[in-house]
């Protein structure tokens, strides 16, 4: 720990407390439909776009036609990856003549991409061609992000209407996300990043000839502008095996900067849509507060977890295997404490080498559910599913019916809350438990003892909580787990989704009551306290076990210096 | 009624048909209603097996306290309807078996009550039980309700106005009606009271849903957590090279299980319900459902009638004010007069004022061959036409509101003196009420009626001001004087010269905005509005029209009575949340006593006394099968120390919902997170002090 860390620590924070305001006012905007200073240049593309798909962008959708338009809009997204990759080699771009993807790979991954998590059992430079990475693997980082925000400002609309019917169109939101707020800082990322030296070309790998005679095929690729949006759009999944460790993808100390602030970016600045939204910004800030919080005290854990010496290895400093050099502890353990608070799963160090306790804070952070800031759109929207569960819990404790914004929270947002907040749970356990218990899955394991576990378990958390990010010490391209974790993410994405659409079409059909003293107020500190804790709470109270038998058993075996 | 005075939550005579419920309730049919609780019942038969099979003392201990947690809750839910049901044994005993005396084409005959019609009229004469529910259609009589308001006082009961309703299973003391009957056997107002306080029909409401909900998925998830717990042991078992270092019997994971799932208040959520309604009964209020009392507890703004409610209900007559050129006596004489027939208390104060100042004399109607002429919520006037002497034309003496007499003068072409508005506007400005009186379209003058505040209002309206709750005063006053009286009472705001349509276009407003209201009526003419009113509290005394279309009767017909209601809803919904925190709080000391316990002997090193995960034993309990003993006995206790709780109510303050929240998360949040530790301690060393672990 020194000032340069702490300094940049406060870079970070301020840099993300500067953007969040503006970025937010500008998609609140954006998603209304309102003019702003692009609508100038791009709205006639948006115009020309509604006009070819024949789309009216005022007509608003009851919350199931969103859901069927987003749900049939992702399945054939998907569908049309699932055939590029199964069909690359004879498709153009493909200077390296990189075969088909063999199909449970293909499957695995075109559910990845669909549900924004981005979860990798290949590594790109030896399985995927120029076109399938750009045509079939960007595209799906943008519109999987689009997808994510247009869901969240969905629900956004449905807390803050009045008696409304419809929740907004979802091809407009999606248009709109793409063009005006995906697009222009995907090109904007693409630039700094291309200026600090990350690789865009079409070339084929060069062979180098290393300084003991053997010759080394260099990958390369359209690098720049996927980066841009693996990590704006929290996805995650790199141009190349090693992700955001590989120099071409992240080689300065400025790009590691950008490459984990705009993870967190969008996912802010949602919230503070949701404040400007809802006519109360305090609304937005007390739920931003509670992400930070959260934030700020996993990556303490964290980083200081790294810090610590391991008596296993017998070191008496901390270690730094799994890391790269370049960036040390300090942004090694910020990267992973920001991917794992998004659902973004870049990654810049291995995670697998983390110590016990500082690998436990990116499980319980996708375990919660990713709600730090979180995916794009879905941080947001997960994050409001506690709030619902919170505001229920304790909003009767005030002796009333519970309310958010004035909206009653009844039996059916309860319904679909607990399920949106339980799903990614049911098939966490599910999955790695099947796991455990078959000795075939447990080959892929490159660890034995607690740490296996806590790589099965990891892999699960990670797929349901579309993530992607890897505790890298397991051989994931197996059919077991390219199937299991395929359905892990299915679930944890749309098991979320439609019911969040539900809530949303719900409250926007009910009355506001207006607030009273008597309300349980969501706008001030105590609130912000009372959310954190069911996150904790609720959150956690399901992987308690787990966890001890993995990272915390871990622990107490390496400080008593035993290993597997 | 005898049981309603029993006020203490553990009545004696209650308690031991409690305990025989307890056991009843074991039947799977009725468990299966509480979903969490029907979890603890599966559990229990299982390891009961297994205990027969596997005799130990450990499964034995076990298998005793799951049975007890489910007889804890049991007797929970017993102890709350006991009182009801004692009170549905009252009323059922005065539940009329007697004949009725039907009016069949003017001729009288003897039918049982039980074959009573609606529609159907009977007589009931001095000692007659009333055989139904109706309307007195003619005829006035006092009649003995005690039974069911347990007021012993007679009330009056006479057809036509505001008092026409009769309940069945009352009693006539004196005089003869003529009973409309109004609703169908097994249908009466009794009947319902019965289905009430026995809660035979009682359905969740719908936060009780909603929480169920959440309640029963909470479940569903630990059931997962604890039965995948195995796959992770055994893994880890052989990753150590151990065998047998886990313990994950079945009776220890039941014990898991019971200890996570949210228990203490599935145990007690229906009691919390049933004995929400209870102490509304014990209020001498009867909600028609349950949702009702809820709803109480959700109200934004409260219609509060002025008379009754805020003032003293009875305006007194203090001073003639008289117009120009107009003896005070003659005023006085004319104001007499007006309100001969005029029986409200305002009336008679007026012939009372009149007796006082001017000695005046009360003259009977018929001797002056007078028509009364109402009070009509139209013409907002009453008053009198004489025909004395054969007098052409009549005279037509009226009073009422000053806008209505202007308009009766000024439509008959007489002018309304200025000097009657600036006496009008200073009463109204004094907050008392003004009585224009006029004769034959002239201004006489202005009575002065006043009203009073009842003490303490005022700082009970402050009191739901903090609470979230506006207070709006209903009353027929003109604004002046309803503004007046408005400040000095400190309601937040007021609706001058209201009409039942005035009322009824306010609350849809107000609903239509969000809030959710209350009032209260007893007139016909207040149907429409209770019924569209979020609570509508009607009078018993009231019309049968007013108290069908409520959601509630308040027997004591006691207008305040609303501010009652609305904080036993409030209560009730405060009492489920606050065991629910406390509930999904207490988990995480159970972890700390059950995991150890489970996994305290993996990974043990050679010569190592206990493996690495015993360091979770923070609260160094005795052994592994004491510290799942205690968090399994500990949970079972919680919930008999928590029935007090569950029937009484969590404490309910008026303040704002900021200090009550912070005030109930430091006690049932933090003291949920922190009590099981010490109370598992305290069982564990209680534990082995008693060599039972």
């Amino acid at each position: 720990m020194n000032a340069r860390d702490f300094g940049q620590l406060s870079l970070f924070i301020a840099g993300l407390l500067a953007v969040t305001p503006p970025l937010g006012r500008f998609m609140a905007r954006v998603f209304a439909g309102e003019r702003h200073f692009l609508s100038r240049i791009l709205g006639p593309i948006e115009r020309s776009i509604y006009k070819l798909s024949d789309v009216d962008p005022r007509h608003e959708m009851s919350w199931k036609a969103y859901a069927i338009a987003m749900l049939i809009f992702n399945i054939a997204g998907g569908a049309v990856l699932l055939a590029m990759e199964l069909t690359q080699q004879w498709l153009p771009f493909n200077p390296q003549h990189l075969p088909n993807v063999p199909f449970a790979l293909a499957f695995n991954t075109a559910i990845s991409f669909m549900t924004n998590t981005n979860w990798q059992a290949y590594s790109g430079e030896n399985t995927m061609s120029y076109f399938t990475q750009m045509a079939g693997l960007a595209v799906h980082n943008f519109v999987s992000a689009a997808t994510g925000m247009a869901v969240a400002v969905a629900l956004a609309r449905g807390l803050v209407r009045k008696q409304a019917s419809g929740i907004g169109n979802f091809w407009a939101d999606l248009t709109r996300c793409t063009l005006y707020v995906l697009l222009p800082l995907s090109i904007l990322i693409t630039v700094l990043l291309a200026q600090q030296g990350v690789v865009q070309t079409f070339d084929s790998y060069p062979t180098a000839t290393t300084l003991e005679g053997a010759s080394q095929q260099i990958p390369l690729g359209p690098v720049a502008s996927q980066i841009a949006i693996k990590q704006l759009g929290t996805n995650g999944g790199g141009f190349l095996g090693q992700n955001s460790a590989h120099p071409f993808e992240n080689p300065t100390p400025l790009t590691n900067f950008i490459e984990m602030f705009v993870i967190f970016s969008l996912g802010s600045a949602l919230v503070y849509m949701f404040g400007v939204m809802a006519r109360d910004r305090r609304q937005g800030w007390a739920i931003w507060v509670a992400m930070f919080v959260l934030f700020l005290a996993g990556f303490a854990t964290l980083w200081w977890a790294e810090l610590q010496p391991n008596p296993a290895l017998g070191l008496t400093t901390s270690s730094l295997e799994g890391k790269e050099v370049r960036f040390g502890q300090f942004n090694s353990a910020l990267f992973a404490t920001v991917t794992t608070d998004a659902s973004c799963g870049a990654v810049n160090m291995m995670h697998d080498s983390l110590s016990p306790l500082g690998g436990l804070i990116p499980l319980t952070n996708m375990k919660l559910g990713e709600v730090i800031f979180g995916g794009v759109g879905a941080g947001f929207y997960g994050m409001l599913m506690y709030v619902l569960l919170t505001v229920f819990i304790a909003g009767l404790m005030v002796g009333r019916t519970p309310e958010y914004l004035g909206k009653k929270i009844e039996a059916r947002e309860v319904t679909w809350a607990v399920i949106a907040v339980l799903a990614p749970a049911v098939v966490i356990l599910c999955g790695s438990a099947f796991t455990m218990m078959y000795p075939a899955a447990l080959k892929s394991l490159n660890n034995g003892g607690p740490h296996g576990l806590s790589e099965v378990v990891y892999a699960f958390a990670s797929a349901a909580a579309n993530n992607g990010s890897a505790f890298a010490g397991i051989n994931a391209n197996t059919d077991w787990y390219n199937y299991l974790l395929a359905i892990n993410m299915f679930v944890g994405r749309f098991a979320i989704i439609v019911p969040v659409l539900a809530i949303a079409g719900s409250l926007a059909q009910k009355k506001t009551s207006p607030p009273s003293s008597g309300t349980f107020p969501t706008n001030g500190p105590v609130f912000t306290v009372l959310l954190i804790s069911v996150v904790l709470i609720v959150g956690a109270l399901t992987f308690f076990p787990v966890l001890s038998l993995g990272p915390v058993v871990e622990h107490f075996l390496m400080q008593a210096g035993r290993t597997f | 009624m005898s049981a309603r005075s029993t006020s203490s939550i553990f009545d004696p005579a209650l308690i031991r048909p409690a305990i025989l419920d307890s056991f009843k309730k074991l039947n799977p049919r009725v468990q299966w209603r509480s979903p969490v609780m029907f979890v603890v019942l599966i559990g229990a038969i299982w390891t009961s097996a297994i205990t027969i099979f596997h005799f130990s003392s450990f499964n034995f201990q076990i298998t005793l306290w799951l049975w007890f947690t489910l007889l804890f809750a049991n007797f929970a839910e017993a102890m709350a309807e006991g009182r009801g049901k004692a009170q549905a044994e009252t009323l059922r005993r005065m539940r009329t078996t007697t004949m009725a005396r039907r009016l069949q084409n003017g001729r009288e005959e003897k039918i049982p009550a039980s074959a009573l019609k609606k529609g159907d009229t009977v007589v009931c004469e001095a000692g007659d039980i009333i055989p139904g529910d109706g309307e007195v259609i003619e005829g006035i009589a006092s009649v003995d309700e005690s039974a069911i308001t347990g007021e012993s006082a007679p009330v009056i009961r006479e057809s036509g106005g505001d008092r026409s309703a009769v309940t069945g299973g009352t009693r006539v003391l004196s005089d003869r009606i003529v009973v409309r009957i109004t609703s169908e056997q097994g249908n009466t107002f009794i009947d319902r009271m019965i289905a009430l306080v026995e809660g035979a029909r009682r359905q969740k409401t719908p936060n009780e849903i909603a929480l169920s909900i959440l309640l029963v998925s909470l479940t569903a998830l630990f059931i997962l957590a604890v039965f995948t717990l195995p796959a992770f042991a055994h893994y880890s078992e052989s990753a150590a090279g151990q065998t047998n270092a886990v313990n994950v019997s079945i009776p220890v994971l039941v014990s898991l299980l019971v200890c996570l799932i949210p228990t203490t208040i599935g145990g007690l959520l229906s009691a919390i319900g049933i004995s929400g309604i209870d102490r509304l009964v014990r209020q001498n209020v009867l909600a028609t459902s349950g949702r009702a009392v809820e709803a109480a507890g959700d109200i934004d703004v409260l219609l509060l009638d002025k008379t009754g409610t805020i003032t003293m209900g009875n305006r007194m007559a203090v001073a003639f004010h008289v117009a120009p050129d107009v003896d005070e006596g003659y005023l006085a004489g004319a104001s007499q007069l007006s309100s001969l027939a005029d029986e409200t208390p305002e009336g008679r104060s007026i012939v009372v004022l009149a007796k006082e100042k001017f000695g005046l004399r009360a003259r009977e109607m018929h001797e002056l061959e007078a028509t009364f002429v109402p009070f009509t919520a139209q013409t907002r006037m009453s008053g009198i036409d004489l025909h004395a002497n054969g007098a052409q034309p009549t005279i037509s003496i009226r009073k009422g509101a000053a806008q209505s007499i202007q308009s009766f003068i000024e439509s008959g072409g007489g002018v309304f003196p200025q000097a009657v508005t600036k006496a009008v506007d200073e009463i109204s400005r004094r907050g008392a009420t003004p009585l224009v009186v006029a004769e034959d379209r002239q201004a006489l003058g202005v009575i002065e009626l006043k009203d009073i505040v009842k003490g303490g209002i005022k700082e009970r309206f402050a009191q739901l001001r903090k609470m979230g709750i506006r207070t709006v005063m209903i009353t027929g006053d003109n604004p002046l004087t309803a503004g007046a009286i408005a400040a000095e009472s400190g309601v937040d705001d007021f609706m001058a010269q209201a009409t039942p349509e005035d009322k009824l276009r306010r609350i849809r407003s107000e609903q239509a905005e969000g809030r959710l209201i209350a009032m209260t009526g007893d007139g016909t003419n207040d149907a429409p509005a209770l019924a569209q009113a979020d609570v509508g509290v009607a009078m018993n005394t009231g019309t049968q029209a007013a108290r069908e279309a409520g959601n509630m009767v308040d027997l004591d017909s006691n207008p305040t009575k609303l501010i009652q209601i609305v904080e036993i809803g409030k209560q009730l919904l405060m009492t489920r949340g606050a065991l629910t925190t406390f509930s999904i709080a207490n988990d995480v000391a159970k972890y700390f006593a059950i995991l150890p316990a489970m996994f305290g002997s993996l990974y043990l090193a050679k010569g190592a006394a206990a493996g690495p995960l015993a360091a979770l034993n923070i609260m160094r309990l005795h052994s592994p099968e004491s510290a799942i003993l205690s968090a399994v006995i500990f949970n079972a206790l919680i919930i008999v120390a928590l029935i007090p709780l569950a029937l009484a109510g969590v404490k309910y303050r008026a303040v704002g919902a900021a200090q009550i929240l912070i005030r109930n998360l430091f006690i049932y949040g933090v003291g949920g997170l922190i009590a099981p530790f010490i109370g598992i301690k305290l069982i564990d060393l209680a534990l082995v002090a008693l060599h039972l672990a």
